[in-house]
C-alpha cells in the first residue's frame, strides 16, 4: 500500500469513527487506536499519538456549542483539570516506559469497561443533596437551565472525584483517548453532578487533558505528521458532520452496534497484547 | 456566585477555539497537498516504530521545516496550532477569573496553565 492509498483509507475510517462517536455520544477516539493498530498494522505508539491530536480537535471544535447550552461548569472543569493534566503527564511518561503489550492489554480492558458503561442505564435524577463543606469552599456548586427555571445542584465527595479524575487523565495520557466515559463517571457517580452538566463539562476538559500529554508525545517523537494528518482531518469532519445530522431515532441501534464493535476490538486488543503481537 | 463566570467571554472564547481548529485544519490540508504530491507513491511504513526525527519534535525544527515548504513540516505546524487551542483557552480563563476577582480560581487555572507549559517546553 502506498502513502496516498493509505491516507485515503485511514481518513475514511477516521471519518466514520468520528461520525458514529458524535452520534452515539461515546466519542470516536476509543476505536481509533485499535482500528489503526489492528486493521492497518500501525505501531501502537504512532496510533496513540495521532489519536491524541484528533481528540483535541473534536473537543476544541465543539466547545462553542457546549458553552451556548449553558450546562457546563467551568469552575468544576478547571478545578478537576489540575487532576487530569497531572494524570495525563504521568500517563505520557508511563507510556514511554511500559511495553506495547502492556498498553494493548490495558487498552482492551478500558474498551470493555466503556462498552459496559455505555449500555448501563443512567442514574435517576436525585434531589439536590445537602451542601458539602469542601465543595462550598471551592465554589463548585452551581445551577443549570431546567424547563423554565434553573435547577441548583450540590457537588459531593470532592476528594474521590479528584482522584478518579487523576486516573482518567492517566488513561488519557497512556492510551491517547479522551477518557470521557471515566470523566463522566467521576462527576456523575462520585460527585453527584447532574448528568448533562457532567457530559458537557467533560467535553470541555478532554481537550485540555489531551494537550497535557500531547506535548510529551511530540517531544518523544510519537506524533507522525503523515499518520496524524488523515486521522485528524477524518475525525474532525466526521464529528462536525455528526453534530449536524441528528438521527435521534436510530441512536439506540447505533449505540448497540457501536458497543458490539467496541467489545470485538477489546477482545482483539487483549488477544494481541497477551500473545505479544502488539 | 457559582457555576458561570462571564458567559459572553466564554462564548467568544468558544468561537475563537473553533476558528483555531479550522485554521489548523486548513494548514494541515495545505501540508497534506504538498506531502501527498511528493510522497504519495512511496510505500507507507508506520508498522515499525522509529520515532520522529529531531526536526519534527521541536518548535524551531518544525517552523524551519515548514518555511522550507516541506509537507511534513507544514502538517506538523498545523498540529502544533491544534495542540495550542486548549492551552489558549486556559490562558483566557485566567483573565476571565481575574476580571471577576475570583483569585482562588485564578490560582487553580494558573496551575493548569503551568502544567501545560511544562508539557510543551519542559519535557525532553
Amino acid at each position: 500500500m502506498n502513502i496516498l492509498e493509505f491516507s485515503v483509507l485511514v481518513c475514511f475510517c477516521s471519518l466514520l469513527a468520528g461520525l458514529v462517536g458524535a452520534l452515539t455520544g461515546l466519542g470516536g477516539g476509543v476505536v481509533l487506536v485499535p482500528l489503526l493498530s489492528l486493521l492497518f498494522k500501525v505501531d501502537i505508539r504512532y496510533a496513540i499519538g495521532a489519536s491524541l491530536v484528533s481528540v483535541i480537535a473534536t473537543s476544541s471544535g465543539a466547545a462553542a456549542a457546549f458553552v451556548k447550552e449553558g450546562f457546563s461548569n467551568i469552575r468544576i472543569g478547571m478545578f478537576l483539570e489540575i487532576a487530569t493534566t497531572l494524570g495525563a503527564l504521568f500517563g505520557a511518561f508511563l507510556a514511554t516506559r511500559v511495553s506495547t503489550h502492556a498498553i494493548a492489554i490495558v487498552f482492551g480492558t478500558v474498551l470493555l469497561f466503556s462498552a459496559y458503561f455505555s449500555r448501563r442505564a443512567r442514574s435517576p435524577q436525585e434531589q439536590a443533596a445537602p451542601p458539602d463543606m469542601l465543595a462550598a469552599k471551592l465554589r463548585l456548586n452551581g445551577s443549570f437551565p431546567d424547563g423554565g427555571g434553573h435547577r441548583k445542584y450540590n457537588v459531593q465527595r470532592v476528594p474521590a472525584g479528584w482522584s478518579l479524575m487523576f486516573g482518567a487523565g492517566t488513561l488519557s495520557g497512556l492510551l491517547g483517548i479522551g477518557s470521557g466515559a471515566m470523566k463522566v463517571l467521576a462527576m456523575d457517580q462520585a460527585m453527584k453532578i447532574p448528568f448533562k452538566v457532567s457530559t458537557t463539562t467533560s467535553n470541555f476538559m478532554i481537550g485540555v487533558t489531551a494537550a497535557a500529554s500531547a506535548g510529551v508525545y511530540l517531544h518523544r517523537g510519537y506524533i507522525d505528521p503523515g499518520l496524524a494528518m488523515p486521522v485528524v482531518l477524518g475525525v474532525l469532519s466526521g464529528s462536525l458532520l455528526g453534530a449536524r445530522i441528528l438521527v435521534r431515532a436510530h441512536t439506540k441501534w447505533l449505540r448497540l452496534g457501536f458497543s458490539l464493535v467496541i467489545v470485538l476490538l477489546a477482545i482483539e486488543m487483549l488477544y494481541n497484547g497477551i500473545s505479544g503481537r502488539i | 456566585m457559582a457555576g458561570w463566570g462571564d458567559e459572553k467571554i466564554e462564548i467568544i472564547v468558544g468561537n475563537l477555539l473553533r476558528a483555531g481548529v479550522l485554521l489548523s485544519a486548513f494548514v494541515v490540508i495545505i501540508g497534506a497537498g504538498v506531502y501527498l504530491a511528493r510522497h504519495g507513491r512511496s510505500p507507507m511504513d508506520f508498522q515499525v516504530f522509529r520515532g520522529e526525527p529531531a526536526d519534527m519534535r521541536s518548535l524551531s525544527g518544525i517552523v524551519h521545516a515548514m518555511l522550507t515548504m516541506r509537507g511534513r513540516g507544514i502538517i506538523q505546524f498545523g498540529l502544533l496550532l491544534l495542540i495550542a487551542t486548549p492551552v489558549a483557552r486556559v490562558a483566557f480563563s485566567i483573565f476571565g477569573f481575574a476580571k471577576e476577582r475570583d483569585y482562588m480560581y485564578v490560582a487553580f487555572t494558573t496551575i493548569v496553565f503551568l502544567i501545560l507549559l511544562y508539557s510543551m517546553f519542559g519535557t525532553r
